[in-house]
């Protein structure tokens, strides 16, 4: 167990390597120059190369890499070039505000995802379990930057009970656990839970489902146990698979949505992405797709030690 | 909850199990008649498809019940079997009745350890604590000659092998000391060398517990070795019932005299014909369960097949030659 926890963790390393390696050189395949867009048209030729200097695109690639990963080790991902703040600062609020939106919209998708989908998987192939799945399948169909506006057009301005854009009153971004500040966080949170709802449900019910067929169900009944007892079974049973699918949504959401952010005016990473790539402002994209990636690294770490709690046939 | 020394155990009275689907209905069982008393062994034997496995889940009622129709009555150490409700059945399941499987893999839970399995079932059953029921499951194990078995409590299912998994599961219906247990083909899955070590078991125990055990299979010697008395089924019914001996030695019902010129010489595990000679298969295949035929379930296959077979199923009646308690559902057994 504690070996194979170990394991799991130095494989970070290797992917991690990886992951930087491509968030680094994706970047580099993209046409156009950072440079350039800060730059006035007429900038002599010494300015030119004294700013390359500064931000050491005049070094060969491989050796900008090695100085790139070796600075965001140590955790400095270099300075915005829109800005000339430091990418750090800039990710940090973006990425706080994602996650908070993130964790809210999985709260709100997986409990509602894994009651219809346990529901679903008991009692499946009645009318019950049709409606479930129907809900489910709207879920994962509807367009969320859509269903955003609607919830917009619905709760924001036809009722007025909900703001329809920022993270507190008057576009300040001053964070606080209050309701003033919390309601803005309602319609993006709800507007991105469906697709995790849908997922999770469907996967739940598929997974329950054959659990539920399978003999030693039968056997556990055969042996006396009551409805919760078969019960645990079944969620001990289905938590691996749970766990990973999940893992893997708040994953998606983490990277930010990049419509339902720019749509609610969210201002997070998915926000700040945007943003990145239209200023070309290379030090920020790299940081924070490589602030992302690994941060989904980590989760499925943590997903995979999880499902070795649940399942000891993983462990080996 | 009365279980006097003269009535049966178990008291079966013209069972009939039907599973219901969108287009056909399948006679799964159709009028099982049987007594078992206490401490005694019933070897029911049949090949797939015949409603042997059918029965023995009907006992402990775990057929799907909206699909399923149960006609017929059953009566379990003084447990009215069809007429118990939710938590009588749970009370029933496992304590009164206990069962085991043909694949112990399957029917153990990967991700619960041995010993959680077997000690949930004490909790279920006794309200002890987990101390206790561990304890219990230790002392099962033990009984069940799983060697080292204090470290056997930490094991998953994947960890053991076929026998030791069986092994303990055996240990598992035992743990509440039911009167009864139903054996599903417990040695089917397993190589013959174990087969023979769990059939040893299961009848030492059965001795030392003393309870009644009704043991399906397919496998004529495997019920020879455990077995008390043996039904032999086909089609859904009870086409004979007597002791070993007498059914062996003296079978009356021409699918059983099939049954055993195809199998094993009764007891050696050993084909009775030399290598090389021809085994005799019982020609045709196991009769349509979804449209059952007037008469006799076998007339088609049976070589003595008269006019009169096909007429009406005949009654379980005493054999010419095999005494009051050996009964031949054949017109010509009883002449």
């Amino acid at each position: 167990m504690f070996t194979y926890i170990l394991k799991r963790i130095l494989y970070v390393i290797p992917i991690g390597l990886a992951v930087s390696l491509v968030c680094f050189s994706l970047v580099f395949l993209a046409p156009g120059d950072p440079l350039s867009a800060i730059l006035p048209p007429d900038a002599t030729t010494e300015l030119i190369e004294r700013l390359k200097a500064d931000y050491g695109f005049d070094k060969p690639l491989p050796v900008q890499f090695g100085k790139w990963v070796l600075r965001a080790a140590q955790g400095d991902l270099g300075t915005s070039i829109a800005t000339g703040r430091p990418v750090n600062s800039e990710i940090a609020k973006a990425i706080s505000n994602t996650f908070m939106l993130a964790m809210f919209a999985c709260g709100i998708g997986f409990s509602f995802g894994l009651v219809f989908g346990f529901v679903a998987g008991y009692v499946r192939n009645t009318w019950l379990d049709k409606v479930v799945t129907g809900i489910a399948v709207t879920g994962v169909s509807l367009p969320h930057y859509w269903l955003g506006m609607v919830m917009v057009i619905i709760f924001a301005v036809l009722l007025d009970w909900l703001p329809a854009m920022g993270a507190g009153a008057g576009g300040s971004d001053a964070w606080a656990w209050d309701w003033e500040h919390v309601r803005f966080l309602v319609l993006p949170a709800v507007t991105l839970s469906f697709i995790p709802m849908g997922i999770v449900t469907r996967t739940t019910r598929a997974v329950v489902a054959e659990i539920l067929n399978q003999e030693f169900v039968q056997a556990l009944r055969a042996k006396g146990m009551d409805s919760l007892g078969v019960f645990k079974h079944v969620v001990k049973n289905a938590a691996p698979t749970l766990l990973a699918v999940m893992g893997i949504q708040l994953g998606y959401l983490l990277g930010g949505s990049i419509l339902v952010e720019t749509v609610f005016s969210w201002p997070g990473t998915g926000f700040l992405l945007n943003t990145a790539i239209f200023q070309r402002d290379l030090p920020l994209l790299q940081g924070t797709i490589l602030f992302l990636a690994m941060f989904f690294v980590v989760l499925n770490v943590l997903v995979d030690i999880l499902q070795s709690i649940f399942d000891p046939r993983i462990r080996r | 909850m009365s279980s006097t020394a003269t009535t049966p155990l178990v008291e079966v009275t013209n069972l009939s199990v039907h599973f219901r689907n969108a287009d056909a209905t399948v006679h799964a069982v159709n009028g099982v008649d049987f007594t078992l008393n206490a401490g005694e062994v019933l070897g029911i034997l049949g090949e797939s498809g015949s409603g042997k496995s059918v029965t023995l889940k009907t006992l402990m009622r775990l057929l799907p019940e909206k699909k399923t129709t149960i006609g017929g009555g059953m009566r379990v150490a003084g447990h009215d079997v069809l007429s118990l409700d939710r938590a009588g059945l749970i009370a029933f399941r496992g304590r009164v009745a206990s069962m085991i499987f043909q694949e112990p893999m399957l029917a153990f839970d990967p991700v619960f350890t041995i010993g959680q399995q077997i000690a949930e079932t004490v909790i279920q059953h006794e309200g002890v604590s987990r101390e206790v029921a561990m304890a219990r499951a230790l002392e099962m194990l033990e009984r069940v000659q799983i060697p080292s078995a204090k470290r056997r409590l930490e094991a998953y299912p994947h960890e053991m092998s076929g026998g030791m998994r069986q092994r303990a599961m055996i240990a598992l219906a035992l743990a509440c000391k039911p009167q009864l247990l139903l054996a599903d083909e417990p040695t089917t899955a397993l190589d013959a060398t174990v087969q023979i070590q769990i059939l040893l078991l299961l009848r030492q125990l059965q001795k030392e517990m003393g309870m009644a055990v009704i043991f399906v299979t397919h496998d004529v010697g495997a019920a020879v070795e455990v077995s008390d008395r043996i039904a032999v089924m086909y089609a859904g019914r009870f086409v004979e019932t007597g002791d070993v001996r007498t059914v062996i030695r003296k079978p009356g019902h021409p699918y059983t005299q099939g049954l055993l010129a195809a199998n094993v010489l009764p007891g050696t595990g050993i084909h009775a014909g030399k290598r090389g000679d021809r085994i005799e298969a019982i020609p045709g295949a196991p009769p349509n369960m979804v449209t059952l035929a007037p008469g006799c379930a076998f007339e088609p296959r049976c070589k003595w097949a008269e006019e009169r077979c096909g007429t009406k199923v005949p009654e379980p009646l005493p054999s010419a030659d095999g005494g009051a308690a050996h009964l031949v559902r054949c017109v010509r057994a009883v002449a």
